[in-house]
């Protein structure tokens, strides 16, 4: 049967198990939205292209699966860039569809015509333009398989729009063939026995976890291989809930904002075993002073990985589908009792952890903002997607949020996108209709996509927008604060927004908290009912995210919340 | 600084060279010269690149790096195996009557050629290693140079294997 391109994309979309497209509509697009209309194609239209990008990735992160994303040429395609380089940071599968001027036109500086790829060319794992219709199919399999294999990323396929009403056979290839990329990542068996050896020779291992564990859906292995070594273990933001936070020895997440206990224990280590991690600058302190006395053992499926910031002594490459498992095997079969070997160290550092955890001081008539993450985190139930937006709520809620398991922490941590969260919650609800989805945000971040609340609204997505109201741009003001003699510059919002207005001018319901007694209840009130509620609670604005890191600093020299209580 | 020359082997689509120069800018490797061209097979294009780093760490980052483009089939370091390596120079120099015999004995010396000649100027070819097209261009300064093109290095492995059977090294 002979159908046309915007057809055939839908019918791929189709093959690839794609249940909804977060999109916006435009010129050179018409004719795919014209099929969209007539094969009822689920399709979430958002109010501005970086929702969308943005929400395909909250979909991506909360279900494991490609997120797709639609815009038209030009502003629309630009508008999703954010999105893109934000899931591409965090590798994120994302498969963003965006219509190019007429083949015809091309290169002609035509109305709406930007050169999507040539932009995100840094930022896309790869990307296509389609010009020929016997182009297409092959094009659309090849970008999502290698969006969701191997190190996952976004793939950009821009199609010119005559391609759209060309006629063709629907042929959907089964296999892809790429000279360069297979998608498969086995490694060595021999740099696992390296790895297993160097545990056996360590006496104070911890092991130092990230979002490549998530990506690959391996916590599993990963808890039994923590189990196994009895070792401490801490993570970074990206891989909150991959360790179970009852896990004896868990010191949560190390870093500029890590635990005192994360911190001091990857400075005091022998041996540092990362899993999924790419020693980011956020989490590193300065980077010739991390781990000094450690041997570093580094799991990663990506060779680039290896050395790109640290030097490591024993690489494992490969999968961790393939290494997690052997390295769990193996450690069970090497005959030692490794978590008694480790007992000491491992109490050690499980004690400094209970001594030095996160903490906050209350105080009287405010609600303070850590207070409101726990509190929501407590009434929110086990199984509820957290999901941030970019500042110090962010942190907050990385520290204060018992994150279980993964894919329940949703964040914009290698690119810090402000405006990540609402678009991404709204993702995320789609992709996982039965869970409960609760957004931390901040009254700067909000602001950046609060057009969304339209869509929550209008789509009846039930997703619960707690805003940590500070009447800053809390994070450049802490910095500020700590670094820059108190000079607010443009980081103050003492404007006149009233957020709850917005919200129910959008269709959102609207809630304001100030005083502390009322916190519970407003906030319990609003988690069990039914439908988008933002929450805005005002917060005092003179709260510092700690313990701190400062930029340029060791991991062991960080400002902690006693001494600066002080 | 040292300078390695890899040869890179990629699928031969659109936008595969803005593939590999974008992704020399992003990582901002240091590139002395780069160029492509088609190869015995039809598919596929060969690119050449001298790239300068400080250490081995950082040559393993790029070529890691590169390895990672969808398009890129294969890379070798020729600079670590026995290789031939070439460029090509075409030099326009101002050719004044007094000046002639002296650019044909330096062009003599140099196993050059002189490719086109007019009333006013010379332009000179030579292949050879980046060290004698330095060389000619050095000795040349001493007279009117007016443009230079040069195309980069390219390089092959001696012995029959070519670079598309060779492991990654
Ligand atoms: C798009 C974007 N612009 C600017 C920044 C820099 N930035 C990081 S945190 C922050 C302040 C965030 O304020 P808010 O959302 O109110 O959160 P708070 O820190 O107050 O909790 C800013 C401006 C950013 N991360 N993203």
């Amino acid at each position: 049967m002979r159908i046309n391109g915007a057809q055939a994309v839908l019918e791929s979309l189709k093959q690839e198990g794609v249940d909804v497209i977060f999109g916006y509509p435009g010129g050179v697009v018409l004719p795919l939205y014209d099929e969209i209309y007539k094969m009822k194609f689920p399709h979430i239209l958002v109010r501005h292209e970086q929702g969308a990008a943005l929400a395909a990735d909250g979909y991506a992160r909360a279900t494991g699966e490609v997120g797709v994303c639609l815009s038209t040429s030009g502003p629309g395609c630009t508008n999703l860039v954010t999105g893109i380089a934000t899931a591409y940071m965090d590798s994120i599968p994302l498969v963003c569809f965006t219509g190019q001027v007429a083949t015809s036109v091309i290169g002609k500086d035509s109305f709406q015509e930007a050169d999507i790829c040539g932009i995100t060319t840094p930022i896309t794992k790869h990307n296509y333009l389609v010009k020929r219709p016997e182009d297409l199919l092959r094009t659309i399999k090849e970008a999502f398989f290698i969006a969701r294999t191997g190190r996952p990323g976004p793939v950009v396929v821009d199609i010119a729009t005559d391609v759209f009403r060309a006629e063709m056979d629907f042929d959907y290839p089964e296999e892809v063939h790429l000279k360069g990329y297979s998608g498969l990542f086995k490694g060595e068996e021999c740099a696992i026995d390296a790895a297993v050896e160097a545990l056996l020779q360590a006496k104070r291992p911890l092991a130092f976890v990230g979002g490549g564990v998530t990506l690959a859906d391996e916590a599993e292995d990963l808890r039994a291989v923590i189990k196994k070594a009895g070792i401490p273990v801490c993570s970074t933001l990206m891989g909150l809930g991959c360790v179970d936070p009852d896990t004896e020895a868990y010191l949560g997440m190390a870093g500029m904002h890590g635990s005192y206990a994360a911190n001091m224990a990857i400075t005091g280590c022998d041996l540092l075993i990362g899993i999924g991690v790419r020693f980011d600058d956020r989490v590193t302190g300065v980077v010739k002073e991390f781990a000094p006395e450690a041997k570093i053992v580094h799991f990663d499926i990506d060779a680039a990985e290896l050395n790109k910031n640290v030097r490591v002594d024993y690489p494992v490459l490969g999968d961790l589908n393939w290494s997690l498992p052997r390295f769990a095997k193996k450690l069970a079969a090497c005959g030692v009792d490794l978590p008694a070997r480790f007992a000491s160290w491992r109490e050690k550092i499980a004690a400094m952890h209970a001594s030095h955890p996160f903490s906050y001081q209350k105080r009287n008539g405010v609600i303070m903002p850590q207070q409101v993450i726990e509190t929501a985190a407590r009434l929110s139930g086990d199984d509820t997607i957290f999901v941030t937006d970019v500042g110090q709520h962010q942190m907050w809620a990385a520290q204060f949020c018992p994150v279980s398991a993964p894919r329940h922490f949703l964040t914009s941590g290698g690119l810090g996108t402000m405006g990540y969260g609402l678009p991404a919650a709204i993702g995320a609800k789609i992709g996982r209709p039965k869970q409960k989805v609760v957004l931390f945000t901040g009254d700067g971040s909000i602001m950046m996509n609060c057009q969304e609340m339209a869509t929550a609204a209008d789509n009846g997505v039930d997703v619960k927008i707690v805003v940590l109201h500070n009447h800053l741009l809390g994070m450049v003001a802490q910095w500020q604060r700590m670094f820059y003699e108190h000079h607010y510059s443009q980081s103050q919002l003492h404007g006149h927004t009233d957020l709850v207005k917005l919200a129910e001018a959008m269709g959102v319901a609207g809630v304001h908290v100030e005083k502390p007694e009322d916190l519970e209840k407003a906030l319990s009130d609003a988690l069990s009912r039914e439908g988008a509620v933002l929450i805005d609670v005002m917060v005092p604005e003179d709260a510092d995210v700690l313990p701190m890191v400062p930029g340029g600093k060791r991991l062991d020299e960080m400002i902690l919340e006693q001494e600066a209580a002080k | 600084m040292r300078k390695f020359l890899l040869a890179i082997l990629v699928d031969n689509k659109p936008g595969v060279l803005t593939h590999v120069a974008g992704l020399i800018s992003r990582r901002a490797f240091n590139i002395e010269s780069i160029n492509a061209g088609y190869t015995e097979e039809e598919s596929v294009t060969r690119i050449n690149i001298v790239v300068s780093v400080d250490s081995e760490w950082e040559l393993e980052q790029v070529k890691h790096q590169l390895s990672k483009l969808i398009d890129v089939v294969k890379i070798v370091n020729l600079t670590e195996v026995d290789n031939i390596t070439r460029e090509l120079v075409l030099i326009k120099v101002r050719a004044t009557a007094e000046a002639r015999a002296d650019l044909i004995n330096i062009v003599n010396i140099f196993r050059a050629k002189i490719v086109d000649v007019s009333k006013e100027n010379v332009v000179i070819e030579l292949t050879g290693e980046e060290s004698k097209i330095n060389a000619i261009c050095e000795v040349l300064s001493e007279y009117e140079i007016v443009e230079i093109a040069r195309t980069g290095a390219i390089a092959l492995s001696r012995g029959p294997v070519p670079v598309k059977q060779m492991q990654e090294n």
